[in-house]
């Protein structure tokens, strides 16, 4: 059979080309393999090589040729015991297009609001236990690994630190007394290699807690979060999943400078593929630990190194569990709704029962799951309240906030009597200076402005 | 059974040919070696791996597969000779410059094709690309774009061989080009300080893109993990029997506790970086030489014509079958079609 050979594509933008030079003649023997032409465009001169073998029976196409369509046909192979004459070159005259490809399914409709995965409609309300201990969060995050590693064989911790010394900030205590070296492994200092050996770990099978000293050092290994844990379960189509839990402090300690004090919630909340939970409390932190051990998907962890050392309510109960991407109504109220996650959300309250003096009603969210994010929540607030304030420690440019306002706008544009203010860190990197630092952070002080502000708005 | 063979009928002799393949396979150990049999294997699934990758090229240039396409065209021993001293089980992961791989592991042609087309019969359904494939089933874990961010993960599949005590080894594939990045070192520490079970194999094909080895590596690589108390070997990686028996040394070692392993592969990629690469960066001379006096598939022809293993009707029949596969390939990865517009969002996250 005749084998045409076709204008080639050196590239997914050319559409034409030259024929440089032809390496054949009609009638030469041709090999797979074997070069036959040059072909240039304005941006490089390539080769063609033949794909199959045969004679080269007519070139359709001669040398110095310009402007050549790609799957333009250029030259035609005949196989072994074919004769040019058996072939009717005649229709080979006019440039014929090779099986074009199908056309693109059509593209989704646009969307208006982004599509982001939604939360599971989780809309039972919280069970109430019987009884409860005080806990700190530190402790509570330590009961979490430690249930979940008897629970599951597969289970394991590793990180810097986190054997032996116990754990920089102590998280990991007593762990490998009851697990051993074998499941609590102190590895060297080099994130980007075990947030890459942890995500091996996980396709390979395993359920890995990688804890990393603080987020800051993270951003070593941020390629392998995304590109290999965030990603692989779409690329594979499904078949490559990677259950693994990313934690440790995020944000601002104090007084530890610039380099390690940043908050990378919407840094990670930004990847489709991750789940990102921020706990507040205790309870928060057992619970919301559990699940994400449990969860089949990569989760972003981010606790708070000021927070570890206080003491919160936690239900005593071995089976006690949070869902992910649910938050929580910490304080009801009906003038304004203070969201807010990880260690703002005690900012919040703090302002609620400040506000609550001077007569105003402040629902505060304690969102526990930036992604999935509980928009349901947050929407059902606001459509009571009418005045939303967002709460974070971070950067205001492209934050959390800006997600929050963006869905209030989207999804309860109508209820809205103001607009969406909100309360971040400062747009600077985080002074040492005590004074200064203070400056840079969201304080008490703040949120109670602005929610006076936005109910200013309303008034006037 | 794979998934795409419920989807579209396998012609028989392709799964029948893949079946023997891997019956070998898990036999390769056995002390009594049928040297005739093996031989003919390398020899095919060499071949397979060349034309398969002269056919993705020849789609590429009709515009059927987009983006980036890294074809393996002369390094085909490489992937062949270590296949050959696997166990089945032991996993294996690599870069972007995949397909060869995916073949030897026993993945299927059609399943790796239509992936390159975009189409929902391919082992991604479509979502990842040349670049991104994957096959639980065969321990082939990707099909990673991003220089030397598989070596880590390598080490990471031979902890979880170790933790498991499985008996496995990761076999980790990366090129010259990643060798100079930062986490590969990273993984060489971890991985002989917790003598995880992975043989560290660089795929030397001298170019790092455009940038040649003189230019961008300092040092002999297979002594890169010296350091670390890594041993390397070189191995001429154009001589699929001379990788098969460095990859029996290195994988026995990995398997016997012993720890990491490097195997520097010395070989060639014909073609461009990728295929918008016209390769001005070296000597044509250099490419014809290489073709001419060291190619992989017809250094082993020659030998096994010298040896009189097969004769040329016996090689016609191999060349046969395998252009069948291809072609057959070829065929379904233009005729699945394309994935609904649903799949755009699905497999984000997994319950």
């Amino acid at each position: 059979m005749t084998v045409q050979i076709l204008m080639p594509a050196l590239s997914p933008t050319m559409t034409e080309g030259k024929i440089a030079r032809w390496l054949k003649k009609e009638g030469d023997k041709i090999k797979a393999g074997q070069i036959i032409a040059e072909i240039e465009t304005d941006k490089a001169t390539m080769e063609v090589e033949a794909v199959d073998e045969g004679t080269l029976g007519k070139i359709i196409i001669p040398a110095g040729t310009e402007n050549v369509k790609v799957n333009e046909i250029i030259a035609v192979l005949l196989e072994d015991g074919e004769k040019l004459e058996d072939v009717s070159i005649a229709k080979y005259a006019a440039p014929v297009s090779a099986t074009p490809a199908p056309k693109p399914v059509s593209n989704v409709v646009s969307m208006p609001s982004a599509p982001v995965q939604p939360a599971a409609s989780l809309a039972q309300p919280e069970k109430k236990h019987d009884k409860y201990i005080k806990q700190t969060v530190r402790e509570a995050l330590r009961d979490a690994m430690a249930e979940e590693m008897r629970r599951d064989q597969n289970v394991f911790l590793m990180g810097e630190e986190v054997a032996q010394y116990q754990g920089a900030y102590k998280v990991s205590q007593g762990l490998l007394d009851e697990f051993g070296d074998k499941r609590v492994i102190d590895t060297p200092i080099t994130e980007m290699g075990f947030a890459g050996v942890g995500v091996g770990a996980a396709f390979g099978g395993l359920r890995p807690i990688v804890e990393f000293m603080t987020m800051n050092f993270a951003m070593q290994a941020i390629d392998q979060i995304i590109n290999s844990a965030a990603k692989t379960l779409y690329m594979s189509g499904g078949q490559m999943g990677c259950p693994i839990v990313f934690r440790g402090p995020n944000g601002a300690a104090s007084r530890v400078g610039a380099q390690h004090s940043q908050c990378y919630a919407s840094w990670y909340a930004h990847v489709p593929g991750l789940k990102v939970v921020v706990p507040y409390d205790a309870e928060d932190a057992k619970g919301l630990m559990k699940s994400a051990i449990r969860d089949n998907n990569p989760v972003m962890f981010l606790e708070h190194e000021i927070m570890y050392g206080q003491s919160f309510d936690v239900p005593d109960d071995k089976d006690f569990i949070l869902p992910i991407g649910k938050a929580k109504i910490m304080r009801e109220g009906t003038d304004v709704t203070i969201v807010a996650f990880s260690r703002m959300v005690g900012h919040a309250l703090a302002a609620a029962e400040a506000l609550a003096a001077e007569g105003i009603s402040a629902e505060v969210i304690n969102l526990r799951s930036l992604r999935p994010l509980d928009t349901e929540t947050i929407v059902n607030s606001v459509r009571k309240t009418n005045h939303v304030v967002s709460v974070e420690e971070s950067w205001p440019f492209a934050g959390i906030g800006s997600e929050i306002a963006a869905v209030v706008m989207e999804q309860a544009f109508d209820d809205l009597d103001a607009p969406v203010v909100r309360v971040t860190g400062m747009d600077v990197p985080l002074p040492y200076a005590a004074n200064l630092e203070k400056l840079a952070l969201p304080q008490i002080d703040n949120i109670v402005e602005a929610v006076k502000r936005v109910r200013f708005r309303q008034a006037a | 059974m794979s998934r795409f063979s419920g989807q579209s009928k396998q012609t028989s002799h392709h799964t029948m040919s893949m079946q023997m393949a891997h019956k070998q396979n898990s036999d390769s150990n056995h002390p009594v070696r049928d040297r005739a049999v093996e031989l003919q294997r390398y020899y095919r699934d060499m071949l397979l791996i060349r034309r398969f990758e002269e056919k993705a090229g020849q789609l590429y240039g009709m515009g059927l597969i987009g983006g980036f396409c890294h074809l393996y065209i002369g390094q085909e021993a490489v992937v062949v000779g270590v296949q050959a001293a696997q166990k089945e089980g032991d996993s294996v992961i690599t870069s972007y410059r995949d397909h060869g791989h995916m073949l030897a592991c026993g993945m299927e042609s059609r399943g790796v094709m239509a992936e390159l087309t975009g189409r929902s019969g391919g082992y991604s359904r479509g979502k990842g690309g040349s670049m991104h494939m994957f096959s639980r089933e065969k321990a082939f874990y990707g099909g990673h774009g991003i220089v030397g961010a598989q070596v880590p993960l390598g080490a990471g599949l031979a902890f979880a061989h170790k933790y498991k005590n499985d008996g496995h080894v990761a076999l980790t594939y990366f090129g010259d080009g990643a060798v100079n990045q930062g986490q590969v070192y990273e993984a060489f520490n971890m991985a002989a300080l917790w003598k995880l079970p992975v043989v560290f194999i660089i795929e030397n094909n001298k170019y790092s893109m455009g940038t040649s080895q003189a230019r961008h590596a300092a040092g002999d690589l297979s002594k890169r993990g010296e350091a670390y108390g890594i041993p390397g070997i070189k191995v001429d990686g154009m001589n699929v029997i001379a990788v098969r028996e460095a990859a029996e040394k290195a994988i026995t070692y990995a398997r016997s506790g012993q720890g990491p392993i490097i195997l520097e592969m010395e070989t060639y990629r014909y073609r461009g970086h990728s295929m918008s690469d016209p390769a001005k960066y070296r000597q044509k001379e250099e490419v014809e030489e290489m073709r001419a006096k060291h190619d992989p598939i017809e250094t082993l022809r020659e030998l096994m014509l010298k040896e009189n293993i097969l004769s040329e009707d016996g090689f016609k029949l191999i060349e046969r079958e395998v252009k069948d596969i291809v072609t057959d390939a070829a065929e379904f990865a233009q005729s699945s079609p394309e994935p609904e517009a649903a799949e755009l969002w699905t497999d984000i996250l997994v319950d």
